[in-house]
């Protein structure tokens, strides 16, 4: 099984390929924050999830914005920020091989065991 | 693939971002999205107008957090739309030189407190109808994004209809004031649904590519029917003298739209349409020096961490 090495930014469709045709996508300008992608805990005891993304200069400012563009209903108790650069992804076209394998293997659920009715808690 | 795609969709399977998808379909997407969130970001412009001059600290409380909230909508759509592929800066461009569009509800001007209330209710009520079926749009992005927006409309909508029912138990004065915002404001709201179902030809893709759940003329007709009965628990009226229960349509009939003003308005001939554009530049250039400030900063932080 090849495992692609290309890094994908979040959402984004690939290196080499830029967008809509009479939507240019090369005018991004040096200035242009970072972007970054937040996830928040929603709760204490619950894991830290995808809320979106967002622009910031740094790791404090992505934070803070995150604070005021994702929980200004108490939607979060906890975020994380982490440079949209840095996320690596499975690669969608080799979904297939990826995860196919687990198909077959209905063993691995309670369910696949049949048990006689008498066996309580179990 | 194009035929696998449109099968994903027909099995109500979302796309992603790094799914195939077809040139075209990018395409509207980032078109629909972008405008989308260029409307979030001037819509504020006409509300934040009465930020300073709200009659009480609990009505500019709300504002204030009304507003805020558009500009959150506007930032879930733009990162919405950057998973296309567009940059945030491309978007801003498009929409600073005037080659990307919003919606042309905001290029009307907000003369009086009472249109606070109709905002809320009739703009943000009709955008609610819009976006409640986009939060099953079959890009997944702009999915979760609507769901986030939905979520926060109501409290729009409901402060906005609070705003006019006050005013509705108010002096004659008052009563004349809601009812003057809701005559200016009621047709340039049934026109934010966009051009007849016959005279907008991208429709019948959209909704093969349910990017649209619902065709224009659907969603115009389901709004009126609701308004023409809220507008009576106001005790106002809506100044269609047409508007007339139809017992076999099950709908309320209602009169001819001026398309020519909807058509001038989105060709950059409304009264406000300047204006609009002239704050928005004008907070992005004045913008400058902090976005500069920020950058630099950041830098010489990453280096002293650097260097240490
Ligand atoms: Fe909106
Ligand atoms: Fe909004
Ligand atoms: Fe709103």
């Amino acid at each position: 099984m090849s495992f692609s090495t290309i890094k994908h930014y979040y959402g984004d469709y690939g290196e080499a390929k830029n967008g809509a045709a009479d939507i240019s996508t090369n005018n991004q300008s040096k200035e242009e924050w970072p972007l970054w992608e937040i996830f928040i805990r929603s709760k204490q005891g619950l894991d830290h999830k995808h809320a979106g993304s967002l622009h910031a200069a740094d790791a404090a400012m992505a934070i803070e914005n995150a604070r005021d563009v994702y929980t200004r209903r108490m939607e979060g108790v906890s975020i994380w920020a982490v440079e949209s650069k840095y996320i690596h992804a499975s690669n969608p076209v080799e979904s297939g091989s990826l995860y196919d394998p687990a198909n077959d293997k209905a063993y691995r659920h309670p369910t696949f065991y049949d048990l006689p009715e008498e066996v309580k808690y179990m | 693939m194009e035929n696998i795609f449109q099968d994903k969709i027909d099995k109500e399977i979302r796309i992603e971002p790094k799914d195939w998808m077809p040139e075209k379909y990018r395409q509207t997407l980032i078109r629909q999205i972008s405008q989308h969130a260029h409307s979030e970001i001037i819509g504020m412009l006409p509300e934040g107008n009465w930020i300073t001059r709200a009659p009480s600290l609990k009505r500019k409380a709300i504002l204030i957090a009304k507003v805020q909230d558009e500009a959150g909508h506007g930032l879930y759509l733009y990162s919405a739309a950057e998973t296309l592929g567009i940059s945030r800066d491309e978007m801003y461009d498009q929409l600073h030189t005037g080659k990307a569009k919003y919606s042309s509800i905001f290029n009307y001007p907000t003369l009086s407190w009472a249109d606070m209330g109709v905002i809320g209710w009739l703009v943000d009520g009709a955008a609610i109808m819009n976006q409640v079926p986009l939060c099953r749009s079959s890009f997944g992005p702009y999915a979760r994004a609507m769901v986030r927006v939905c979520k926060e409309e109501s409290f729009h909508q409901r402060q906005g209809f609070e705003i006019l029912y006050v005013l509705s138990k108010g002096t004659a004065a008052q009563r004349k004031m809601a009812q003057d915002a809701i005559n200016r404001w009621w047709w340039p709201s049934i026109m934010m649904f966009g051009p007849k179902d016959d005279e907008s030809p991208n429709s019948i893709q959209s909704m093969k590519w349910k990017i649209k759940r619902f065709s224009n003329d659907e969603l115009r007709q389901k709004f009126i029917d609701v308004c023409a009965e809220q507008v009576k628990v106001l005790g106002f009226t809506l100044p269609d003298k047409d508007l007339k229960w139809n017992e076999e349509r099950g709908h309320y009939d209602f009169g001819e739209i001026n398309w020519d003003e909807f058509w001038q308005v989105i060709a950059g001939n409304g009264p406000c349409n300047k204006e609009r554009l002239d704050a928005r530049k004008k907070a992005w250039a004045d913008g400058e020096w902090v976005r500069a400030a920020a950058t630099a900063h950041a830098a010489k932080k990453s280096n002293k961490l650097k260097a240490a």
